[in-house]
């Protein structure tokens, strides 16, 4: 297949979930976080650099901001790490971990938040809104 | 499609109704569920009058304090409907007909059944006291009672309670937190009569009074009647009149029971569905639980006893063995702050009981135990003012553990503290965690089952996690079970470095290293966590004193010391310049007064004899520290686990009494160790004569003058549990005192745990006091030169953290609150109270978002 051959499928997978430029790469911090406003949602964007063997899109990872437990809009405050391999962000205020791949609550199955698949393309930020 | 096609699966499946979506209700459904282990044959219907669904009717209180449905809910429609639970939910159940086994909804839904649960609770009593329907009479049981309160209190100024029983208590709580001057007004001559004997009710009184709830006993209700105002006035036999805007009934409850006795089912005299030890009514495939249920003749008004009673009806139902035997209904509370715990025969009606006495009206406390004739064994007991010993005269109590010689050595006070009761001496069958129903027996087959740590006990068991209340407990019989069986108990920091703060200092000082990545490579493993990196910063601030917005830094910090500002509830920050020793110029005062006023700030004077500034958002700050530090001020650090302030008293320059110059004192003081990074906030005072003005032997370092010089006062502490200081060295010189609070600064820095104050730090050195002075004052471990020139180097390098910020503008990138925009957050909503602004309640913001 060629650059430019465009099948009709791929056309209808770019109109159903647009990725969307979210900021530079140089907006983030690594090893930590920052909100971003898009189309009126607060996301909270996560910078994990220095993992070895990771692809680009396994490095950025986007999470509503909003913090279930306190209902402030903090989640991108929050410091990172990892509970049994999986990585995580502890909410700043009452420090629930929440999985930056699934959203999950690791201490409360009741809180679920939003995680949109994000990735790097040319020191652009992008995140799929879905 | 065809309504038949809807109910293919009708037939095959058998059908399961619960009326009542209560606390019991829902439990009854999830208990099914377990019961059932995914057996897809029955489908469960469960019908509620509220328009909620289940919600946590124990804490309805913290609906007042912000929580919303949401919070306090048990259970999710999603949840039901994941469960295949079908939901009916705002519909009253109008009738059963046993014939022809189905419940008839007040939407004409109409449900068959094969076995239906009741579990329609209670409603609250009110007594028939001319005008207890007028407008302003309600009752406290639902969220709606509570709107309706609240509307109530609105425009109100005062409230009344009538019941000074345990909920009319817990409804005196929620009129009081709604601002309203709350009264309560008991029937009988003292408060909760049920649990507490006469002197417990009288101590209990005085308490509540003193938080401002004003008590009124013996006092009997005659009628209630709306004055030319519309204000409501409640007369009384022999008192005056009270005129009040709300009025709570709380006088008791009643079984709802309306819809067993129309389906004539067996009830009680006074009410209440009779039912087996398997739950069932007179008519088998009907159960009853909670509180509209009679067992024994008996209803119980707590919700572990429902808890109980619908998980034997589901097991009954899916065919397992299980009994319903009575309950305990010891309770233990927090009433208006105020610890209340009962026990068994509290009121010693037992033949031949014995009964011990303790009370101490000077710290407000009252503990009575009721034993057996001889002595041996506890029947009852009453606590007020202090709950700490009620786990254990629990397990006394529900185990029949023969009692101590002494029985009155437990209720005593002793400089020992609480005497715990011997984890050997508690049998299998004890209950550790009430709330899950998690008995030792159940801990130690866990830890038989290979669990070796306590979180892993936890997690199999689910022991504490209800209300927590047993954390201690189990802690407690968690690590003996597993110390008597050779087991090493972890004291990792946690799961990446397994080693102690202590031990990571050392390693850190050792290897001079100057990184969390590099300490984590090759002391630890993972990522890190929340626990173990802030830790990290900690030490590393400690030892080489770089500033915590480095890159290698930044990203381990608390969002305080990122931000160099205290997040509150909202996410908004607070900010606190640093006012040495709480002096401060008029020029200063008017700077904050300038900027609080221009950035719209709540402004509050702390402890600490300085200003806190709230309502900033992330991007205002570098703005409001620029214009602070133009005027010449430095950060406060109040964000830190840093020295906070030196509080100081005016001293010999005004005071006639002065002995020194406590002023300069500790602004000298407040200036040398500000920035320093230690375990926990520090907190320092300096008093100039012995009448101790600035409260300097509650602090970690407290310095009071005396004629000579200063005494030096050590590790001690307000807080949640407040210590004295103890007197350290005295009549030192000014270079001796600073020497000396140099020596042990640092050795409590290099030895201390995370988190750990250095009360309980002094108080865990092998030696205590003793050793310490040893080692700071004589110098025995050989340490005392190190030390201070650790600490010279720390102050050498202060620097003011915001300038620091200031100056960078790649540190600057990060105060921003989004990085794709310069909109502020847009959740963040404040209303005026008392001529201020104050974070919008959720409902408050609602309404707010609504109308803009």
């Amino acid at each position: 297949m060629t650059a430019n051959a465009q099948t009709p499928s791929q056309a209808h997978a770019s109109i159903t979930s647009p990725w969307v430029q979210v900021c530079k790469v140089n907006d983030l911090v690594p090893g930590s976080g920052v909100a971003a406003l898009v189309l009126g949602q607060q996301i909270a964007l996560f910078y994990l650099p220095d993992e070895q063997g990771l692809s680009a899109s396994k490095r950025v990872y986007a999470l509503a901001n909003q913090d279930p437990a306190s209902g402030a809009n903090v989640m991108a405050r929050g410091i990172l790490g990892d509970i049994r391999g999986e990585a995580v962000v502890a909410a700043p205020l009452y420090k629930h971990h929440f999985s930056l791949e699934t959203g999950r609550c690791l201490e409360d199955d009741h809180w679920q938040v939003t995680v949109w698949p994000a990735r790097i393309v040319d020191g652009k930020v992008e995140i799929e809104w879905v | 499609m065809t309504p038949q096609t809807t109910h293919t699966n009708a037939s095959a499946q058998r059908q399961l109704v619960i009326i009542g979506n209560g606390m019991v209700g829902h439990h009854a459904a999830m208990s099914f569920l377990d019961a059932c282990q995914g057996k897809a044959d029955w489908a469960i219907h469960i019908v509620g009058e509220e328009t909620y669904s289940a919600y946590d009717r124990v804490h309805l209180s913290d609906y007042f304090q912000g929580k919303t449905h949401a919070d306090l809910a048990l259970g999710t429609g999603d949840e039901y409907r994941e469960h295949g639970i079908h939901t009916h939910l705002g519909v009253a159940a109008r009738r059963i007909d046993r014939d022809a086994k189905t419940v008839a909804l007040a939407d004409d839904t109409v449900l068959p059944y094969d076995a239906l649960i009741l579990a329609t609770g209670s409603y609250p009593f009110v007594p028939p006291i001319p005008g207890h329907n007028l407008p302003s009479c309600l009752v406290y049981r639902t969220l709606d009672d509570l709107d309706a309160i609240r509307n109530a209190a609105s425009d109100g100024s005062v409230g009344v309670v009538i019941g000074g029983g345990l909920l009319g208590l817990e409804a005196a709580n929620a009129l009081k937190s709604l601002g309203l001057d709350t009264h309560v007004i008991e029937f009988a001559p003292q408060l909760m009569p049920v649990q507490l004997d006469a002197d417990a009710g009288t101590l209990l009184r005085d308490k509540i009074q003193a938080l401002g709830v004003q008590v009124h006993v013996s006092t009997a209700t005659q009628s209630i009647t709306a004055d030319e105002q519309g204000r409501t006035v409640l007369a009384f036999a022999d008192a005056d009149p009270l005129v009040c805007d709300v009025v709570v009934f709380s006088a008791g409850i009643r079984p709802q029971d309306a819809l067993a006795r129309d389906a004539g089912l067996t009830l009680g005299e006074r009410g209440g569905v009779t039912i087996n030890n398997q739950c069932q009514t007179s008519d088998p495939a009907i159960y009853a639980v909670g509180e509209v249920a009679l067992w024994n003749n008996a209803i119980f008004g707590l919700v572990a006893p429902g808890y109980r009673m619908a998980e034997t009806a589901a097991a009954h139902l899916a065919g397992t063995d299980a009994s319903f035997t009575g309950a305990d209904m010891s309770t233990k509370l927090k009433l208006l702050g105020v610890d209340v715990g009962s026990i068994g025969d509290a009121h010693a009606r037992s033949a031949g009981a014995v009964t011990y006495r303790y009370s101490n009206e000077r710290s407000g406390v009252y503990r009575k135990l009721v034993t057996s004739a001889d002595g041996s064994r506890l029947l009852g007991a009453i606590l007020v003012g202090d709950n700490s010993l009620y786990d254990t005269l629990l397990q006394y109590y529900l185990n029949d553990i023969t009692l101590p010689k002494e029985p009155d050595s437990l209720i005593l006070p002793s400089s020992e503290g609480v005497p715990q009761l011997g984890v050997d001496a508690l049998p299998d069958t004890a209950t550790l965690c009430s709330c899950l129903n998690v008995t030792k027996g159940d801990v130690v087959g866990a830890i038989d089952g290979g669990c070796c740590s306590l979180g892993e006990v936890k997690a199999e068991t689910r022991a504490s996690s209800g209300c927590g209340g047993c954390a201690a407990m189990l802690t407690h019989v968690v690590n003996a079970t597993l110390e008597a069986r050779g087991v090493e108990v972890d004291h990792s920091l946690c799961e990446h470095f397994h080693y102690t703060r202590q031990e990571l200092f050392h390693l850190v000082q050792v290897g001079q290293i100057k990184t969390f990545d590099a300490l984590v490579r090759e002391h630890g493993q993972g990522l890190g966590c929340d626990i173990c990196k802030p830790t990290v910063a900690s030490i590393l601030a400690s030892c080489w004193n770089e500033g915590v917005l480095e890159p290698a830094h930044v990203n381990l910090q608390d969002t305080n010391d990122t931000f160099l500002a205290n997040m509150q509830k909202d996410g908004t920050y607070s900010v606190v310049p640093r006012i040495a020793g709480g002096e401060i110029t008029a020029d200063k005062l008017i700077v904050i007064g300038e900027v609080a006023k221009e950035y719209d700030l709540y402004t509050k004077i702390t402890g600490g004899q300085r200003v806190d500034l709230f309502g900033a958002q992330l991007h205002q700050l570098p703005e409001i520290w620029t214009r602070l530090i133009d005027a010449g001020f430095e950060t406060g650090q109040a964000y830190g686990k840093s020295v906070r302030t030196v509080k100081s008293c005016v001293g010999s320059t005004w005071c006639r009494y002065g002995q020194q110059d406590s002023v300069g004192m500790a602004i000298l003081l407040e200036n040398r160790y500000k920035g320093l990074r230690a375990p926990h906030k520090l907190k320092f005072a300096v008093s100039g004569c012995t009448r101790e003005c600035a409260e300097a032997q509650s602090k970690d370092i407290g310095v009071i003058a005396t004629e000579h010089g200063w005494n030096l006062y050590v590790c001690g502490n307000g807080g949640m549990k407040p210590r004295h200081a103890d007197l350290f060295a005295t009549d030192l010189d000014d270079v001796t005192l600073i020497k000396t609070i140099d020596r042990l600064l640092m050795f409590y820095i290099k030895t201390a745990d995370r988190l750990q104050r250095t009360a309980r730090w002094m108080e865990n050195l092998e030696g205590g006091l003793d050793y310490l002075k040893d080692v700071i004052l004589n110098d025995s471990l050989h340490l005392n030169i190190e030390l201070e020139q650790q600490m010279a180097r720390i102050v050498e390098s202060y620097q003011c953290e915001w300038k620091a910020v200031l100056d960078d503008p790649e540190k600057l990138k990060r105060f921003r609150t989004f990085v794709n925009s310069d909109s502020a957050d847009s959740n963040v909503v404040f209303v005026k109270e008392r001529e201020q602004i104050r974070p919008a309640r959720d409902d408050e913001k609602a309404r707010l978002i609504a109308t803009t």
